[in-house]
């Protein structure tokens, strides 16, 4: 488990990256909302034993890792830390299917393996689409795209509201918990009944500070909707990129190219 | 326990993300009719709330490892099922993109799990018919350790299902329950006495903010119940249909794990050797174009479905086709920081 500093620090990092000036990051948000949805749904499509029709969907992330500038590294070591109900599941699909599948230079290999493997090339491109979308579109133009689409409003000004609310509260928790770590040297605290009197007086501070955001909203005219103040306009650039996706995701679906490579390196030889 | 995209298959996916949305529509419409614009900001910060508590780990005493709040019931007790539920999906949603929790597609079952349990089954089922407004301080103890305890478990039970349905994980049924529920017993019970720690704290400190929720929201129960009911037989409804259809187009969904639950059918005997192999790079080479698309329609036909048998001549090719690739496509990648650098430098 990665710290609550740098839990916190990588928050605030990928909100960062999602602010800089390239191709990517102009497009509209719906077209990248859009384009990533299909992305995962085409790569969860496939059947479980399959490995060389997954591969060519890695185009995908390393067009937008090098054309929206996202530092690789970062992505990456995010991916590796979260934790992998995934892999926890799928460890035991090599306990429980022995049947052997492939045969190659001697080696056997079991169907438990492959589709392992399987799952374990969906969980990198699933979960590495995902940050590169909030990597490179704000999560306020995520909220924004998706109220276009037709998610409701009020769940729409909920994430925006605790989006916004988010960073100053995990600063607020981020001292508390400093300051009982550091009284209960090294352990996460005396267990259980401290924790909650911590978590309740949190709670009390967080009611008291809606209150008073309360009032300051009232101040400022709200009458109970939240308005956006930018409106985004699909331009052509937003039409092609997300027929483009389309058109690539139907051809690595349909087309098996990893075999058309190695049949024709094989007539090569 | 959050559901992860790689284990789901897009009809399940989509039918617990239809559910999740059908519901979300439901509590929008129900807010909108009753709510009171002061819990705007209330809900939105108490989603900020709910998030960063979920991120501060606590030791469980007696046992070396730690645990972290969920927060669906505290929610329901402080703003009513519907209201939660929104704050619930709220919170499921930031940290799916941000910590890439389980993934985009399985956030509609993961709101559904941590979402739909503890606002529509646990809080008005038995949380409130345990506390009622005058109850004291054991009560809510009792009830909050039973409804996160019948929550955590409906929501694993839910995991098990969605895996399942999926077919992509080897895990027979019986295996995977007694891996999930026990787990989530424990889970369970830390979370209900948290969560009645912090009514307590909460209500000692300042006993009107749970006191007005409680009368000013009277969930109706007979109403809600029966919506909930027949919301949960059309999502049970659609899952067969969908799932069916699925299960005729692609041999691999609903058929697979079934036959895992009931007992794997008898496999055809692998071929080895070389001269199958040899055999099939021949029919290979001479029927290029006509191979070059999957056969998935013929496959069916073959009596093993999503069996291929194995194959020499295909691994070999296989492997050296996904190097080539993998190697294309980090190629691209490369050339593109180059030539964007190289840009960058004459700009």
């Amino acid at each position: 488990m990665i710290t609550f500093d740098k839990a916190y620090f990588n928050l605030g990092y990928l909100d960062t990256l999602s602010y800089r000036d390239t191709f990517v990051h102009r497009l509209d948000p719906r077209a990248k909302l859009i384009a990533t949805i299909l992305f995962i749904i085409t790569v969860v499509s496939f059947p479980k034993y399959e490995i060389a029709g997954l591969l060519p969907f890695f185009l995908y992330p390393v067009l937008v890792f090098s054309l929206g500038d996202i530092p690789v590294a970062f992505i990456l070591k995010k991916v590796l830390f979260v934790s992998s109900f995934a892999a926890f599941v799928g460890i035991f699909n090599p306990l429980l299917d022995r049947q052997i599948l492939y045969s190659a230079f001697g080696l056997s290999v079991s169907g438990g393996w492959v589709s392992f493997f399987s799952i374990m090339l969906k969980f990198f491109l699933t979960i590495t689409s995902a940050l590169l979308l909030i990597a490179t579109t704000s999560f306020p133009g995520i909220c924004s795209a998706m109220q276009k689409l037709g998610m409701p409003g009020i769940f729409v000004s909920q994430l925006l509201f605790l989006y916004r609310y988010l960073f100053v509260l995990t600063e607020e928790v981020m001292r508390v918990v400093r300051a009982r770590d550091m009284r209960s040297f090294g352990r996460k605290g005396h267990g259980i009944m401290p924790f909650t009197s911590l978590v309740g007086t949190l709670f009390l501070r967080t009611v008291e500070r809606a209150e008073k955001i309360y009032q300051a909203m009232l101040s400022r005219g709200f009458r109970g909707r939240l308005h956006a103040i930018r409106p985004f306009d699909f331009r052509a650039a937003d039409t092609i990129f997300l027929a483009v996706t389309v058109i690539l995701l139907c051809l690595f679906r349909i087309l098996n190219i990893a075999g058309a490579a190695g049949r024709f390196s094989s007539g090569l030889f | 326990m959050h559901m992860a995209d790689a284990l789901l298959s897009p009809a399940v996916g989509a039918t617990f993300w239809a559910g999740t949305l059908g519901t979300m529509a439901y509590c929008a419409k129900k807010l909108k009719e009753s709510m009171d614009e002061k819990m705007v900001p209330l809900m939105g910060v108490l989603g900020a709330f709910i998030f960063a508590a979920q991120m501060i780990n606590f030791t469980i005493p007696g046992t070396g490892s730690s645990g972290h709040l969920g927060g669906g019931i505290i929610l329901a007790v402080i703003l009513g099922p519907y209201a939660a539920f929104i704050v619930m999906a709220s919170v499921l949603t930031v940290q799916a993109f941000f910590f890439a929790d389980g993934g985009l597609l399985a956030l509609g079952c993961n709101i559904w799990n941590l979402g739909v349990y503890p606002c529509f089954i646990a809080y008005p089922l038995i949380y409130k018919s345990v506390v009622k407004a005058d109850s004291g301080p054991k009560r809510i103890v009792v009830g909050s350790m039973i409804s996160g305890v019948v929550a955590l478990q409906l929501g694993a039970f839910s995991v098990v299902i969605e895996t399942l349905l999926s077919g992509r994980s080897e895990l027979p049924f019986g295996t995977f329950v007694l891996l999930m529920q026990p787990v989530h017993l424990a889970i369970g019970l830390v979370e209900g006495f948290v969560t009645a720690g912090v009514i307590n704290f909460v209500r000692s400190a300042r006993p009107e903010i749970i006191d007005s929720t409680a009368s000013a929201r009277p969930l109706s129960a007979e109403v809600s119940l029966r919506k909930v009911f027949i919301g949960l037989l059309i999502i049970a409804a659609m899952t067969g249909g969908m799932l069916s259809w699925f299960a005729s187009k692609n041999p691999d969904g609903l058929e697979w794990s079934i036959e895992k639950v009931f007992g794997k059918p008898e496999l055809p005997e692998a071929e080895h050797g070389l001269a199958p192999a040899l055999k099939s790079i021949q029919e290979k080479t001479a029927f290029l174009p006509d191979y070059t698309f999957r056969r998935s329609g013929v496959e069916g036909d073959k009596g093993s479905p999503s069996w291929p048998a194995p194959d020499t001549g295909t691994s070999v090719s296989g492997i050296v086709g996904s190097a080539m690739v993998l190697a294309a496509v980090l190629l691209i990648g490369v050339l593109i920081r180059v030539f964007r650098r190289k840009i960058g430098r004459t700009a």
